[in-house]
């Protein structure tokens, strides 16, 4: 079990003082707060993508996560999320290469479609075609990290001919991909086609999305042959406050999700508790709480917590990430390990897809000859032979 | 066979004992003798939208629907007939009114049976049933019945106005009984929303239904 933080990079105001902080101090904060990650034991620090304020998560991840390789050593280094339908393909190919290069492999990336109008043409794009852009730019992605020459041409780039990624990833194995989406069913398709992993934010919605959106990708991921339902690589987030008793919690952490962006001046604290997955008490509730997660999402692989958002300062911060590395982690380690099936997969690192690689064993996507999706889709192919036949 | 019909009265009065929701209450009444004289029953389901405002507003913020938004929609959703019911506020619908109708799906009222009513201080503003709330259900795909009732003050003095609820809830109740002959033949569990009405057929869609297979997926954008 992977577990560890995401960052939206929000430049908020701190309700209770007042006080807005710096681009600067927001930006080495993040830079603090991922080295704080590594140090309380965490296994992944991932950053959004932003071009927008009041954020400054990079517009291109890449160069927080270079800069944070050189100060860490083991923590996987992620994003949440990646742009898909804004930024080029061939700038991700070949950014996240060279920092995977420089991280020796400590890289992935989950791709998101980003749900802020105004950005889409700002990049010359529509957000009506955020699904086609999605499509077809990872499926040029996808391409350009495994071939040596590619020869393109789709709806919303410029052709290619005879281009080539450079740097080539690491050991010709490219990093994780995982795939975000909160409630659009396409996505995870999307991920069980490739083999891929799936991320739901888990955050703004209330648990029945969730369950939904992973059962099919789960469903799906079987259909395409990449292994059994519950073998599916499954992340989620979360979002958590913790004292050592509820009460102060809740009275610490009221004035930010008041006036939280998104969904600040909205549901009382209380009802957005219940309805979604943010716990706000005790580290034991916190355990608990994340515990369960399991019981709708199965046997999950990745982890992540919301912790440094709506102005909450970073003194705060690296005081929750003491709480979450001392007594929540460990525990919420030994529990999930515990009770994983021995045939369900850890989340994917370097070493076991050059290891996967090695074997001859990588996804084929749409799913190998023994894939039902294959069976289905030579079915298919027969039965139109055969109405071409009585045709004749 | 007897189909268990449900009549659904979305309301957006607000005082105690409110002439809105008393209008559209009378309007399912008035159906319900129609249907019951045909030897069916109708379950009358009253949403009181303003015990819903809060999460209406969470809702339009944060996307998550509380229980009791959520409860309310699907009793929409699944309902064979609807009455719509608004006091006038400035020359239209409420705020409130809208706003249910706001977080509900592009397809959850296609043909739907329904009437509208309103209320208003001034008889005046009896057009309010055809400038507003008909383009609004229009829009969503209800079948928005030809009669609509809209009762201001000095009406409720009157018999008339019980005349005009007995007419309108008759042409619904004769809606509604022709909806459930209509899917009088299947048998099968399946669920409510598939019932097939003579003529035309109202689907509540899952967004898991009918998702494209990735490969069509990648040919749509030709790749």
């Amino acid at each position: 079990m992977q577990l560890g933080i995401f960052t939206i990079g929000d430049v908020t105001q701190d309700p209770t003082t007042g006080r807005t902080p710096t681009e600067n101090e927001r930006i080495k904060a993040t830079v603090a707060i991922a080295r704080k990650a590594e140090e309380v034991g965490m296994d992944v620090f991932a950053t959004g993508q932003h071009h927008n304020p009041p954020f400054v998560a990079p517009a291109n991840p890449p160069i927080l996560m270079a800069h944070l390789a050189a100060q860490t050593e083991k923590i996987q280094l992620g994003t949440a999320t990646t742009l898909i339908t804004t930024t080029d393909p061939v700038r991700i190919a070949e950014d996240y290469s060279y920092v995977q290069h420089l991280a020796d492999g400590r890289v992935d990336l989950t791709l998101g479609r980003g749900n802020t109008g105004p950005v889409y043409p700002w990049f010359g794009k529509d957000i009506r075609q955020g699904i086609p852009l999605a499509v077809e730019n990872y499926q040029l992605l996808y391409r350009l990290w495994r071939e040596q020459s590619v020869n393109y041409s789709g709806r919303f780039r410029t052709p290619l001919q005879g281009f080539t990624a450079t740097p080539r990833p690491l050991d010709d194995v490219p990093p994780f991909v995982w795939h975000g989406s909160i409630r659009s069913p396409e996505i995870p398709e999307q991920a069980a086609f490739y083999g891929d992993g799936f991320f739901h934010n888990n955050i703004f919605w209330n648990k029945e999305h969730t369950e939904r959106m992973v059962d099919f990708y789960r469903q799906r991921y079987e259909y395409y042959g990449h292994g059994s339902y519950d073998q599916a690589i499954v992340g989620l987030g979360g979002q958590v406050f913790m004292a050592k008793n509820s009460q102060d919690a809740r009275r610490t952490f009221r004035p930010y999700f008041d006036n939280a962006p998104v969904y600040g001046h909205g549901p009382s604290l209380e009802d957005f508790t219940e309805q979604t997955p943010l716990t706000v008490g005790s580290p034991q509730q916190v355990i608990e709480r994340t515990l369960s997660f399991r019981e709708y999402a199965g046997d999950y692989q990745r982890q992540l917590f919301l912790v440094d958002h709506a102005g909450l300062p970073l003194k705060t911060v690296l005081e929750q990430m003491d709480i979450l590395g001392e007594e929540v982690i460990p525990v919420l380690r030994k529990e999930f390990d515990a009770a994983r099936p021995a045939h369900v997969p850890e989340a994917p690192t370097h070493e076991s897809l050059v290891a996967r690689h090695a074997a001859g064993k990588d996804p084929i996507p749409g799913g190998g000859p023994d894939s039902q999706a294959a069976k289905d889709r030579a079915q298919q192919a027969e039965a139109a032979q055969r109405d071409h036949e009585n045709a004749k | 066979m007897t189909d268990r019909l449900t009549l659904a009265v979305v309301t957006a009065g607000l005082s105690e004992d409110s002439t809105t929701t008393r209008l559209g209450e009378a309007i399912a009444q008035a159906a319900s003798t129609t249907v019951e004289n045909a030897g069916q029953h109708v379950d009358i389901q009253v949403i009181q939208l303003r015990d819903l405002a809060h999460g209406l507003t969470d809702m339009m913020i944060t996307h998550v629907a509380s229980r009791a938004v959520q409860d309310a929609i699907d009793t929409v959703l699944t309902a064979d007939g609807l009455i719509a019911a608004s006091p006038t506020y400035k020359a239209s619908y409420s705020g409130l009114f809208k706003q249910f109708f706001d977080v509900i799906d592009e397809s959850a009222l296609e043909n739907l049976p329904t009437v509208v009513a309103a209320t208003g201080g001034s008889p005046r503003h009896s057009l309010v049933l055809d400038t507003a709330m008909r383009p609004l259900l229009s829009y969503l795909k209800a079948l928005v019945l030809p009669l609509g009732i809209y009762a201001a003050s000095e009406d409720w003095g009157h018999n008339d106005l019980q005349r005009r609820i007995d007419r309108v809830g008759a042409s619904l109740g004769t809606m509604l009984l022709a909806g459930s002959q209509g899917s009088a033949g299947s048998t099968d569990g399946a669920s409510h929303g598939d019932a097939a009405r003579p003529g035309l057929r109202r689907e509540v869609k899952d967004d898991f239904s009918d998702v494209p297979d990735f490969a069509s997926l990648l040919a749509s954008v030709g790749s």
